[in-house]
């Protein structure tokens, strides 16, 4: 090894370039920088020995790899045993084989390709993944498992490469693939079928992608740089596609273009024109690339998913029609509302459902004590109503009378068909949401009073002003009071049969758990039409589905007195996530990172920005670095500041956000704050054995601390594995369990 | 040193008289009528009540800012001759004669009126013409929100004279960097950083200038690092005197805001049972009373009530009863039949429990004491029915994935009692510390520790990190005397004998009041006049502050339209003309000289920077927002408009035609500025009261909710 640590910078068949947004080409340097990186290898090497090094590069690559490959496989059939969310993405795989329809929060790649993985696998989606610790049996579950596992072993390698194209030193590229295949929780991670290793490799793969690209830039549209270019732009539609998290990459390769072109517009040497075809060319693979991808990947996922199945509440009515098996689907009704129509009416806002009513009061002390008037999910015979004029009570469906469409802006009266009363509102504090009024069934056979009245108001009117079933959005407002009819989206008490509270709140807001539409229509005298006419086109599926999915995700609130985990816990590794087992008896795993690996990332990133601001305030003083120092330097700052970035959009952004966070939130940023450590480690030991030149042994302090370095954190996985592979026996106190005397921290629980 | 024996002492004095004129002008319009309505206005419901327990001295605690703003309004009272007697509860409510309107709104009018000459010298230290600046000054004069919220005793005017003092004090240092250290140098420093403290203190929303102003000087620092002129030793006193007064000096201000006002709230109040029982100790009249002279040291024997710390749902203490848990629930669960445990929010003679040591049958107290220590297993007896604590494998009643917390009654049944509790101080300096009353911070680790729900009570079945609602503290506290039950029952009646007080340092009471007050969530409350960051910009909102109860006058907070649409304008202008001189200059095409250029830069930074730092913030916030959140940020927007003017008249406009008419342009567009407050100034004063029809006219917007009386 010390051959290749000494010899790491000059065995790299792309040369320094001339330096203008390589990550660590001394461009404030210009033509000296090239000199300098290059004289700060020893020696240079003749050309058998630079044959040499390139195949010493490959070999450490190959070992890396299957170093990697050998942890992931290890064991990777067990526990035979559905463990934690496996069982939601376990189970999103079925559905894809099963092709029914399903509603998740985070975009379909990811699931689909665990779909593929497990139908290529011979899996045959009939198993239920109902909870946490399910036994397996029968059912090939280690084709899915495996293929997360593949992509988990393959970041390895992808840090491998990019920490040795920022750095341009074997061992430090040596020292972040080490890192992450000796890290418990990233192997942890890496077993199961979940959607984070599936991120995480496009999320590698596109920095991995983008450094190499920076690095074509002296030979700009030449193959290798196209290459790289798109391939940057489909990882990041993949990275997209599997979570919405893979937007920080995103902003992290925006912010590298940017700044690329901001260079390239600087250099006036070239034309315009130039510069224009550089943004067209990046325009192209960057945006234009991921979007047409993102957009397959949706195209394809409902294209699989055709049939009914648990998802079709979360969505419109309008989009239900598309899925067999759902009521809507091949159903013909009506088009217009007209009075005499029975009708089912869906609240817009996501999880509220139908207005509904039934036999049943509200209970003394709450509001008038009339009839409740509720939303509830499912679809039921009480949820029908009768649509009126406000002022007559005969029968419209008389065929005497001429058929009359109801009108934006009518004034009418909803008749609830199985108890005749009228939706009804008042003066009444509504029962949960007190400052709305309460909302209730009221009159005897239609008959009511001037309470009863409500005004219909079409919002989307470029269909006419009539009530289009499915299409139209609609509002009820309150004649007498003013008010509009809405959802507060609260369950109500066991009175109100735990269905969800329905007020007319004062306050007119545009929300959308005040708009409604029409779903079911009945109306015998007017002829029906198929509502395959009605179906939503492809763009506003897409929109749609990111609506719910952008509404779900914010939905997913910490509940009160909840344990969780802050974002300020993982960098420390305050607390792990426990994947299954929880006694003595169980087969448990941990999902906790190698605190060794991590705590020495901690103290690096602190380590980190201590010498890169010495630094930059030493080039800010003009400060005359020797040539090889200024070589260090910029790859610290430039390729130790990528991957600085990297970290911070990969770590920052989940402060800010209000939803449930787990600890397996952390994992990208750590991948980055690893190829961080090995970096700044690599150049530090380098710099000291500068510092110490004449001294003897100087020359072998970085040969020697890398090599420390390397044998630690793999005693320390040798420690912690059995966090990773799972542990059989008492827990961590007993002096006779395997992580006797490693339970460092009292809020780990193994 | 003795020049002045020398040389006869001569003071100079250049008088700025736009300044002088627009200082006038400005009192003129906040200060004029100041006492009309004499009625409450819309938050100054919210605040009066506050002010009103600064004159009574008694605490309170209100989590939507620092105390500053409330003490200043409170100052103005004071002065005033406030008693603090007023029933604050109802918007419109007639002020009774105690209540002094006039200084209780003076100081907002005053900061609100001298934000004018402050635009004026601001637009100047940025070095824009003299024109310029009074244009920034005159805009600020005629904008109707401006001065319908700086009229009342409302804290938004003062929060923007404190932002732009910060940014105006950074200028005028800036300006000052050829003689550094100089008395000036470091008295625009010092004040720079005292106007940020004072933003923060006001409002939390007084961070974002703060930023701004610290990001400015970090970049202004950093060319000077990169200034090769200077010496080293010169650079780090240059770096350090900022740190020092940028960084060091507002921290300790906001600290010593706290520390006025704690001070000056001595008295229990209302919201006592909020803060931990150590902080309640701390107050006088409230828990004080009960706790004074109490032992610090729990012993063997203690009797003690439990309270929980996490005071969330409601606060409550530990307390068991003689009823039993049903033996079967509604949904078919079963239950242990023991007696059950609850938290009670209330005072009882049932929330006293005796620390027992497991080890021996003793209820009272030996002598001497011995102390429990953390990590000591203790058992835990009901005194009133002497039944000891227990948890076991039963599911909780409402929680069923916790255990059920029970006092163990022995039915002589295969369920032993489990009744051993580990105590863990949580908040120890080293592992032998006692368990002192009120200070210490414990739970109780079963094999469980415990949370709880509802006021159920349940043991969780895993120490899961620590969470609040598992952490209690002992709250009264009394040796126990008497062996016998009887005389027990009699001695827990009787109410706890005390002498001695115990207090809080100021920087605990400090850390735990920001904390709550940081912490605490408000629930999100509908109101008729929210909106949303979107309709700021567009003045889609508006907010009827208040309506004369016979008449049809009334105070709306509506801007002025026109001043609104081109602040809009202008920042885009501004965003627009910056992107095309910086990608110009990128291909070394100078558009402006060099001198302009970073006039135009700096400019930006501070106004366009301040208006994105005070608004896009809210784009992230969940909380109820109002159109007087808006009003810091249009501050800083409208110092943007007459630099944006003035750059287009002088760079754009490129011959004289052009200028002249552009000229012409920007003189109407001001006189209809004017005339829109001028139309607008009836609902800005309230003063006038207006026919149906003539509301109706102004009803511009249909989202604008003009009040029309029918009749």
């Amino acid at each position: 090894m010390p051959s290749a640590v000494g010899r790491g910078l000059a065995g790299f068949e792309l040369r320094p370039r001339k330096g203008r947004c390589g990550p660590q080409a001394a461009t404030a340097a210009g033509p000296e920088g090239v000199a300098e990186v290059a004289a700060r290898s020893p020696k240079q090497p003749a050309g058998g020995s630079r044959c040499f090094e390139a195949a010493c590069r490959w070999a450490l690559l190959a070992l890396v790899t299957l170093l990697s490959f050998a942890t992931r496989f290890h064991r990777l059939d067990q526990p035979p045993h559905v463990c934690w969310d496996e069982t939601h993405f376990g189970k999103m795989g079925s559905y894809y084989i099963n092709r029914t329809f399903f509603f998740d929060v985070h975009p379909p790649l990811g699931k689909m390709l665990i779909g593929l993985a497990g139908y290529l696998s011979g899996y045959d989606g009939t198993f239920m993944f109902q909870k946490p610790g399910d036994k397996y049996e029968h059912h090939s579950y280690v084709g899915m498992r495996g293929f997360c596992a593949f992509l988990g072993s393959l970041l390895v390698p992808l840090a491998y490469l990019t920490v040795l194209e920022l750095s341009r030193s074997l061992p430090a590229a040596l020292l972040a693939a080490a890192l992450l295949t000796f890290d418990t929780g990233c192997l942890t991670l890496s077993q199961y079928i979940l959607l984070d290793p599936i991120l995480m490799f496009f999320i590698m793969a596109a920095m991995l992608s983008m450094v190499k690209y920076n690095s074509c830039a002296a030979r700009p549209f030449s193959a290798p740089w196209w290459f790289w270019l798109s391939l940057t732009g489909i990882n990041l539609a993949g990275a997209l596609g599997v979570k919405f998290v893979g937007l920080f990459i995103i902003l992290q390769v925006g912010w590298n273009t940017v700044a690329d072109l901001w260079h390239l517009l600087g250099d006036l040497s070239l034309s315009l024109v130039t510069v224009g075809k550089h943004l067209a060319a990046r325009t192209l693979c960057l945006v234009v690339l991921p979007l047409a991808l993102y957009t397959a990947v949706y195209a394809a996922h409902f294209l699989v998913l055709s049939k009914s199945g648990p998802g079709d509440g979360f969505f419109s009515s309008a989009f239900q029609a598309r899925l067999s098996g759902n009521s809507l689907h091949n159903a013909s009704i009506p088009e217009y509302l007209a009075y005499g129509s029975v009708i089912t009416v869906k609240n817009l806002q996501m999880a509220i459902g139908y207005l509904h009513s039934h036999r049943h009061l509200y209970p003394e002390g709450i509001g008038a004590r009339q009839q409740q008037v509720t939303t509830y999910l499912h679809k039921d015979y009480n949820n029908l109503w009768i649509v009126k004029k406000h002022n007559i009570n005969s029968d419209h469906l008389d065929p005497s009378f001429p058929v009359e469409f109801v009108q934006h802006g009518d004034v009418i009266r909803l008749e609830h068909k199985e108890t005749s009363r009228n939706l009804h509102s008042h003066y009444h504090e509504a029962p949960l949401t007190q400052k709305h009024y309460q909302v209730t069934g009221y009159g005897i056979n239609g008959t009511g009073d001037s309470n009863d009245f409500w005004r219909i108001e079409v919002i989307n009117r470029k269909h006419g002003n009539r009530v289009k079933v499915l299409r139209s959005r609609i509002r009820l407002i309150h004649v007498v009071t003013g008010c509009v009819l809405g959802s507060s989206g609260k369950v109500l008490p066991k009175w109100g049969w735990e269905q969800v509270e329905v007020t007319c709140n004062p306050y007119l807001k545009e929300t959308l758990s005040s708009v409604w539409n029409v779903e079911d229509h009945i109306n015998p005298r007017l002829p029906n039409i198929s509502l395959d006419v009605l179906q939503p086109s492809f763009p506003e599926v897409l929109l749609e589905s990111h609506m719910v999915m952008i509404r779900g995700n914010s939905g997913l609130k910490p509940k009160d007195n909840e344990f969780t985990s802050k974002p300020w816990h993982w960098p420390v590794n305050y607390q792990g996530l426990r994947f299954s087992g929880v006694n003595d008896t169980d087969f448990r795993v941990y999902l906790l990172g190698n605190p060794v690996v991590w705590w020495l990332n901690l103290a690096s990133l602190a380590l980190y920005l201590l010498s890169g601001s010495i630094v930059a305030v030493a080039v800010q003083r003009g400060a005359r670095l020797p040539a090889e120092v200024e070589g260090l330097t910029q790859v610290l700052l430039r390729g130790g500041g990528q991957l600085l970035l990297g970290w911070v959009l990969h770590y920052f952004p989940f402060f800010l956000m209000g939803r449930v966070l787990y600890f397996h939130h952390y994992f990208p940023a750590m991948l980055f704050s690893s190829m961080l450590t090995a970096v700044l480690w690599d150049t530090l030991l380098r710099l000291c054995a500068w510092s110490l030149a004449p001294a003897p042994l100087a020359g072998s302090i970085h040969g020697l601390g890398v090599l420390s370095l390397l044998l630690g954190t793999a005693y320390s996985f040798y420690l912690f594995h059995p966090l990773a592979y799972g542990m059989v026996g008492p827990l961590a106190q007993d002096p006779r369990s395997p992580m006797a005397g490693l339970r460092w921290l009292e809020s780990w629980d193994f | 040193m003795l020049e002045f024996l020398q040389r006869p002492v001569v003071v100079t004095a250049d008088v700025n008289l736009s300044v002088v004129a627009l200082t006038v002008v400005g009192l003129l319009s906040r200060l004029w009528r100041l006492t009309y309505p004499r009625a409450v206005v819309f938050d100054e419901v919210y605040y009066g009540q506050y002010i009103s327990l600064y004159m009574k001295r008694v605490f309170f605690f209100d989590g939507s800012g620092p105390p500053l703003g409330h003490m200043l309004l409170a100052l103005g009272g004071y002065l005033g001759g406030f008693d603090g007697n007023f029933v604050w509860n109802r918007i419109g409510a007639e002020y009774s004669s105690n209540v002094p309107v006039r200084s209780l709104r003076l100081l907002p009018a005053l900061a609100g009126a001298l934000s004018v000459p402050m635009a004026y010298q601001i637009v100047w230290e940025l070095g824009f013409s003299h024109c310029a600046a009074l244009g920034a000054a005159l805009l600020m004069l005629i904008e109707n929100a401006l001065i319908t919220q700086a009229r009342l005793m409302l804290l938004e005017s003062v929060l923007i004279f404190f932002n732009l003092l910060a940014v105006l004090s950074y200028l005028k240092f800036n300006s000052q960097k050829h003689r550094p250290f100089s008395p000036s140098w470091w008295l625009w420093l010092t004040l720079t950083g005292v106007a940020c403290s004072c933003a923060v203190g006001i409002k939390y929303m007084g961070v974002f200038t703060y930023l701004l102003v610290l990001g400015v000087a970090a970049v202004h620092t950093w060319h000077l690092i990169g200034d090769r002129a200077l010496s080293n030793v010169r650079v780090l006193c240059h770096v350090l005197a900022r740190a020092v007064a940028l960084l060091v000096l507002p921290v300790v201000t906001y600290v010593l805001f706290f520390y006025v006002h704690l001070t000056l709230l001595y008295r229990s109040g209302p919201h006592d049972q909020i803060m931990s029982s150590a902080f309640q100790a701390s107050l006088e009249g409230g828990l004080a009373r009960i706790t004074q002279g109490q032992p610090l040291e729990v012993a063997y024997g203690s009797q003690v009530t439990l309270k929980s710390a996490s005071g969330r749902p409601v606060p409550c203490w530990l307390h068991s009863h003689q009823s039993t848990y049903p033996i079967m629930y509604d949904n078919g669960r079963g239950s242990s039949h023991q007696q059950q445990v609850t938290c009670y929010p209330f005072k009882d003679v049932n929330n006293w429990w005796i620390v027992k040591d497991p080890g021996r049958h003793q209820l009272e107290v030996s002598n001497p004491p011995r102390p429990v220590r953390h990590r000591d297993v203790v058992q835990l007896v009901h005194g009133m029915t002497t039944r000891l604590l227990n948890t076991h494998d039963v599911a909780a009643p409402l929680s069923p994935h916790a255990q059920e917390v029970s006092c163990y009654v022995d039915y002589n049944i295969s369920m032993p009692a489990q009744s051993l509790w580990r105590l863990d101080v949580v908040n120890r300096e080293s592992d032998a510390e006692t368990w002192k009353t009120i200070l210490s911070e414990l739970s109780g680790a079963h094999l469980p520790d415990w949370g709880f729900r509802q006021l159920e009570v349940v043991g969780e079945k895993l120490s899961r990190g620590l969470h609040e609602s598992t952490v209690w503290t002992v709250e009264e506290h009394r040796y126990g005397r008497s062996q016998e039950q009887k005389e027990r029952e009699l001695e827990l009646h009787s109410p706890a004998q005390t002498d001695v007080s115990r207090n809080l340092s100021f920087l605990a009471r400090f850390s735990e009041l920001q904390w709550r007050m940081l912490t605490v969530r408000s629930d999100d409350s509908e109101h008729k006049y929210s909106s949303t960051p979107l309709d700021w910009v567009t003045l889609d909102t508006s907010i009827a502050y208040w309506l004369h109860p016979r008449t049809s006058a009334q105070i709306h907070l509506l801007g002025n339209v026109v001043i609104w649409a081109s602040a809009g304008l202008a920042t885009a202008l501004y965003a627009l003309l910056t992107c095309w001189y910086l990608l110009r200059r990128r291909r070394n095409i100078r558009d402006l000289p060099e001198d302009c250029w970073l006039r135009w830069v700096l400019a930006g930074a501070l106004c366009a920077g301040g208006w994105a730092a005070n608004y896009l913030p809210f784009f992230l916030m969940e909380k109820t927002l109002f159109l007087y959140h808006y009003l810091p940020a249009l501050a800083f927007q409208i110092l943007l408009l007459p630099v944006v003017v003035q750059q287009v008249g002088e760079h754009l406009c490129r011959s004289e035609l052009q200028r002249s008419l552009f000229g012409a342009l920007v003189v109407a567009w001001y006189s209809a500025a004017c005339r829109v407050f001028a139309v607008l100034r009836p609902l800005t004063y309230g003063d006038t009261p207006l026919s149906p029809s003539e509301l109706q006219a102004l009803r511009w917007r249909d989202s604008w909710d003009i009040l029309i009386r029918k009749h």
